[in-house]
């Protein structure tokens, strides 16, 4: 029987893998890929409650996150893209122009 | 920027600031001058929710500062005609600024008040950097800074008066006239009287938070001086007479000795440091510490004489150290220096602009017969019916400000001509001459029949004096309870419950 | 007759305002035409002010014309309000009377000057308030009067502003009388405090009603603090010392202002709050103490100095010394009448001496003169009456006042009073007949290029000055002993403090001890003591010239002392000026504002500066790191929700 446990214990390993992700590796299109894949952990989150509370909310929230997730791909794609262009690099340590 | 279009700009400024002059006129003409209540009342509500309206009035103690913004407003405007750089944003700045500080002197909101305070302070930030003198920046970030820092202990008070009006009336309102029905306790007041007049204080100047004047006066443009001299700075006495005393009776009357004191060492201390500056700018600047020393002197007299001579020595100081920096003004103009020993002898080239000059200087100096002796002498008088020891030190500021002034005076306008470049200085210009024969009428005008104005105040002072009174009955047993000890009950947990 | 008063004030101020916008486009006989035109007509007008008070019965010789509400601010009021009683009265007449010669003198004396218009302008102001100090009902308008009169006195002063010792001058002269005015304006508060109104009439009906016992402290301190506003205007110990560097202004300036009329405002003052003073014995001992030492050491400096306006300018403050002094024995009426006297032969003298210079174009120095007798007779001749007249010989008019003066110093006062008005009218005849006789007589030490151009003054110079010659010979007619009508009149406003004693007649029943030979006798030996001066000013200056010199030999530390005027003005210099200037600047200026206020404001800046500077390295610009800091953030908050607890 697979509980809710499972699930968020499941969802916390791809949590973290995704922090860990974002946190040690340099190249920027993976980091963005880890970042979805912690939005994906806390979505897988919010329909295993929503199964297990019988409630329809959680799904709901799942929808706004992925077209927020979705939203946020194309920016942040663009952006590397752009970074790219300019930069000719998409490894966040030669991008560090936010410190004044 | 072609010249065509900057004129156009410069003309229309001007028309407006007429414009809004004309139009402040019937305030002085239609005002009641048997009604201490607020007049010509406009209420709106701006965001009811939280109990804030567009709420606007005067009394006889803003019509007249009201007035001195707008008759100032276009004298400014004339005085800045040979700006250049950026006309368009310089002439908005100068017109924001005008809102700014008509509306600190109207609202009847704190709220609103507090919107108007922060208002005018960045287009002044903006004059002082961007049209300043050399060191501009530095003023205007000193200026910033230095009054931000009292604002934000009157905006922590303000929000605090809101509470505790919530919990003293169930209501939740900024309304000024509200929170003056309040009952504090003293040691409510003594805490909220602190950071008013922190905030107040440096406005004023009151040494020692007066620092930032000479620097921000010296930097600022010829009208960014006018202004900060003749209105900026009567925020500062404006809000103690306002909000400090009606609001704070009992504190008010505790800090006496304290506020005294530092306008007595304000008066001395200002004349004795203007006297031995070399630059025109900042010995009119120090003598601006002298002069609101004497304001709140008078201020805190708590007798009728001097609060009316305290207002009426607001408007005097407005029109005598305004006109005095728009003179340093048309000297720096012609010889783009304001350095004392580069002049001298200027009375041969320009025999009018030193009788304007003269006049302008005695009037500074409280000459009998001209504004500012009405002004000093009541102040005086009302503090020597108060304490005789205050006022007995305070009049020795009259022959101080007789050796700064007239020495200077002498430096720059007698003598024998010794620098070549001022053998052909050109007499004022019909335009200076149109700038300062107003405020010299006026000048006149208040010196010989000050009474009209005085009347007017009449019924507004006795109404805050009589508010004052009332709440501060009590007062004579809190002095010997409190004088010693600070109180130890805190703000926050007064108001606690309401977060 | 009486309403016409408004008009006396009215005149000189349309002149000064007339002279001042136009008359720069005006021809200069037109400029001085208005200003004397304007003085005249006030002087006209002041006579008939003056013919209508006398209409009135001596007990009701009191006239107010309120004109409008100045100030007023809750209790507080003060009107402008002129009022009109023998004694404001014989101010106007002195005022506009002598102001009105030198203003025709100055036709000529100041012809070739550029700032002509300028200079009447200043003296029709000057006149104006003048009149009002002396025409005012209560203490602030009185006090606009004496403020306004100081500023003409700085500006005719600094007349000549190009030349620095003019405008330092003016500057002194108006800082301090500041001083002074310091102690005035309290006074006046102190009034107000006391008596609830500042007006003359209220305030002296008050204090005379028995409200307030002799030697009341309240008083005291009133008076004191107004005869200290009388020492700077009327250049008393201690505020003295503007009067003699006041010479830098036009000569008829001197005559005008710091001769006849301004630096007398203290004395009137006095005489004016004479019930005050009466009140309070202290002060008159004060008043009268520093009147005589006055009069004493600003003579014996007169002895020495050598430039012809000094000499004038340290006989009138040892003259104003015997005016404190008879006030401050009581005897108001014979101060008032030396004030009149003194403004009729000091303003002689002070115009003579224009003259004088005028002639030997612009020599002021006596050492450079010498036997012009004959070369500006009608000068020599007026100048020789206005000397006798202040040596106080009878019957010229210095003798009638002086003589008053001393006889009630030694009456009403004391042994001490007397003697040194005594010592001083010797000095005083001695140095005025040693300045005639160095100007006038001798030989001639002009120098040969001056000596060419020394010519008699105009006409319009020489009439003013017969006219108050034969005014310095008449005048004293006006009190003689036993008959005075100038006591008479004045009795009014004196009060019977002091009309029953001053008569020679009546003083034999009020003082029995003396007996009525006193004033006879007193009159003797005041001629004799004039007469010693002028003696020994003879021997020195006219038999035995080389006398002096030896003299000065002799005595030199006692002649620099003199001739340096006992060094006071170093010594004040020393005491404040420098001593302020300093602080303020190392102290007040460098010091305090820059160093300690400045220093912190900016310090705090540089602390907070400093502190954001070590908090600027977490933001190293790498969104990992940031990242981690949010990571860490979030455990952080984690663990604290769990075991927080």
């Amino acid at each position: 029987m697979i509980t809710i446990t499972h699930y968020l214990v499941l969802s916390a390993i791809l949590f973290t893998v995704g922090v860990i992700g974002v946190l040690i590796r340099r190249n920027a299109i993976i980091i963005f890929m880890c970042i979805e894949l912690m939005l994906n952990a806390v979505n897988l989150s919010f329909v295993a409650c929503a199964h297990y509370l019988n409630s329809m909310q959680g799904q709901l929230f799942v929808f706004f996150t992925m077209t927020v997730a979705a939203a946020e791909a194309a920016v942040g794609l663009a952006i590397i893209v752009a970074v790219f262009r300019n930069k000719e690099t998409v490894n966040i340590d030669d991008i560090n122009i936010m410190k004044w | 920027m072609d010249s065509r279009k900057g004129e156009l700009i410069r003309i229309t400024t001007l028309l407006v600031s007429i414009v809004v002059f004309v139009l402040s006129l019937p305030l002085y003409f239609n005002f009641n001058a048997h009604a201490y209540e607020m007049q010509f009342v406009e209420k709106l509500p701006w965001i009811p929710s939280f109990g804030i309206h567009y709420h606007v009035g005067i009394d006889g103690i803003s019509l007249f500062l009201i007035l001195l913004t707008t008759f100032l407003m276009p004298v400014s405007i004339l005085a800045s005609w040979h700006i250049t750089k950026h006309i368009k944003e310089y002439m908005i700045a100068m017109l924001v600024l005008e809102t700014g500080m008509v509306g600190v002197f109207a609202s009847l909101d704190l709220f609103l008040f507090y919107v108007y305070w922060e208002l005018m302070l960045i287009p002044m930030y903006l004059l002082i950097g961007i049209w300043g003198g050399p060191r501009r920046i530095y003023a205007a970030v000193k200026f910033f800074i230095y009054t931000m820092t009292g604002s934000v202990f009157m905006l922590l008070a303000i929000i605090a008066l809101y509470f505790l009006n919530h919990r003293a009336t169930g209501e939740y309102t900024f309304n000024l006239l509200e929170f003056y029905r309040l009952e504090l306790s003293f040691a409510v007041q003594f805490w909220l009287f602190l950071a008013f007049a922190f905030a107040f204080a440096i406005k004023v100047p009151m040494f020692p938070f007066h620092t930032w004047l000479p620097d921000a006066h010296v930097e600022a443009p010829t009208a960014g001086s006018v202004i900060l001299a003749g209105v900026l700075l009567k925020m500062g006495t404006y809000g103690f007479v306002r909000f400090c005393l009606p609001l704070f009776p009992e504190a008010s009357h505790v800090f006496i000795p304290v506020i005294s004191w530092m306008a007595i060492v304000g008066i001395i201390y200002g004349a004795l440091v203007s006297m031995v500056q070399d630059d025109l700018k900042k010995l009119v600047a120090y003598s601006s510490v002298s002069h609101l020393g004497f304001v709140m002197l008078g201020i805190f007299a708590f007798n009728i004489q001097g609060i009316e001579g305290g207002i009426t020595q607001m408007i005097n100081h407005g029109l005598s150290t305004g006109a005095l920096f728009l003179v340093v003004g048309m000297l720096y103009e012609r010889r783009h220096t304001r350095m004392i020993a580069d002049f001298g002898g200027l009375t041969k080239r320009m025999p009018v602009f030193a009788t304007l000059f003269l006049i302008i200087t005695l009037s500074s100096i409280g000459l009998p017969g001209l504004n500012g002796f009405v002004g000093e002498f009541l102040i005086l008088l009302g503090a020597f019916r108060s304490r005789i020891l205050y006022a007995s030190i305070a009049t020795s500021g009259i022959i101080l400000a007789a050796v700064y002034m007239l020495w200077m005076f002498q430096r720059v306008m007698f003598h024998e001509i010794i620098h070549e470049e001022n053998k052909t200085l050109k007499d004022v210009s019909k335009r200076e001459f149109a700038i300062l024969i107003p405020l010299i009428m006026i000048i006149f005008w208040i010196g010989i029949y000050p009474n009209p104005f005085l009347r007017k105040m009449d019924a507004s002072v006795n109404h805050l004096l009589k508010q004052t009174g009332e709440k501060a009955q009590t007062v004579s047993n809190l002095q010997t309870q409190n004088t010693a000890v600070i109180p130890k009950i805190d703000i926050v947990s007064e108001t606690k419950a309401e977060w | 007759m009486l309403d016409l008063v408004a008009l006396i004030l009215l005149f000189p101020l349309i002149g000064t305002a007339v002279n001042g916008l136009a008359g720069k486009r005006m021809r200069k006989e037109t400029v001085g035409y208005i200003a004397c035109g304007a003085i005249g007509l006030s002087f006209l007008v002041s006579i008939l002010v003056f013919c209508g008070l006398l209409l009135l019965p001596p007990e009701g010789r009191l006239f107010e014309k309120h004109l409008f509400v100045w100030i007023e601010s809750g209790s507080f009021r003060s009107l402008a309000a002129l009022q009109v009683d023998p004694l404001s009265t014989v101010m106007i007449l002195t005022v506009s009377g002598v102001g009105f010669l030198i203003h025709v003198y100055s036709i000529g004396y100041m012809h070739h000057d550029k700032g002509y218009h300028r200079y009447f302008c200043y003296l029709n102001l000057f006149t104006f308030s003048m009149l009002l100090l002396v025409l005012s009902n209560n203490f602030l308008l009185m006090f606009i009067g004496w403020e306004a009169v100081g500023l003409c006195s700085y500006l005719l002063i600094g007349f000549w502003f190009e030349k620095k010792s003019a405008s330092n001058a003016a500057k002194k002269a108006f800082v301090v009388n500041r001083v002074g005015d310091f102690g005035f304006a309290l006074g006046v508060m102190l009034i107000f405090l006391i008596f609830h109104s500042i007006d003359f009439t209220e305030v002296f009906s008050a204090a005379s009603h028995g409200n307030f016992e002799t030697g009341n402290f309240a008083i005291t301190m009133i008076t004191l603090l107004l005869f200290m506003g009388a020492t700077g205007k009327s250049a008393q110990i201690p505020l003295y010392t503007w009067l003699p560097d006041a010479m830098e202004g036009p000569t008829p300036v001197s005559a005008l202002i710091h001769a006849a009329t301004m630096v007398t405002a203290g004395v009137y003052m006095i005489a004016r709050c004479n019930v005050l003073y009466m009140l309070s014995p202290f002060t008159m001992t004060v008043v009268a103490s520093i009147g005589a030492a006055t009069a004493l050491f600003a003579a014996s400096i007169g002895l020495v100095q050598n430039d012809i306006k000094r000499v004038l300018a340290y006989s009138t403050i040892s003259q104003l010394g015997y005016m404190f002094l008879a006030c401050g024995v009581g005897a108001f009426t014979a101060g008032v009448f030396h004030l009149m006297t003194h403004a009729f032969f000091k303003a002689l003298l002070f115009l003579g001496a224009g003259s004088v210079i005028h002639a030997l174009s612009g020599e002021q120095d006596i050492r450079k003169m010498g036997a012009l007798k004959s070369h500006i007779p009608t000068t020599y001749k007026t100048f020789l009456v206005g000397t006798i007249a202040i040596a106080g010989i009878p019957p010229f008019a210095g003798f009638f006042s002086k003589d008053e003066i001393l006889l009630e110093a030694f009456v009403r006062g004391n042994f001490i009073y007397w003697s040194i008005g005594a010592i001083a009218a010797l000095f005083t005849a001695f140095y005025m007949f040693r300045l005639l006789f160095m100007t006038f007589y001798g030989e001639s030490r002009v120098d040969h290029h001056t000596m060419e151009h020394l010519h008699e003054s105009p006409g319009n110079m020489t009439l003013p000055l017969i006219a108050l010659a034969g005014l310095s010979f008449v005048g004293g007619f006006l009190g003689i002993p036993g008959a005075s009508a100038i006591n008479h009149f004045l009795s009014p406003v004196f009060g019977g403090h002091t009309h029953a004693e001053i008569a020679g007649t009546e003083l034999a029943g009020h003082s029995g001890h003396h007996g009525a030979w006193l004033p006879y006798l007193m009159m003797v030996v005041s001629t004799a003591i004039a007469i010693a001066g002028i003696f020994l000013a003879y021997q020195m200056y006219i038999k035995k010239p080389d006398l002096p010199k030896k003299l000065t030999d002799r005595f030199r530390f006692i002649h620099k002392l003199l001739l340096n005027k006992y060094y006071v003005d170093e010594i004040y210099d020393a005491l404040f000026v420098n001593p302020t200037k300093k602080i303020s600047v190392k102290i007040l200026w460098k010091g305090v504002d820059v160093r300690i206020i400045d220093g912190s404001v900016n310090g705090i800046a540089r602390l907070v500066g400093g502190l954001s500077n070590v908090l600027r390295l977490l933001q190293t610009g790498y969104i990992r790191n940031y990242a981690f800091y949010i990571v860490v953030g979030c455990i952080f908050i984690v663990v604290l929700a769990v075991f927080g607890k």
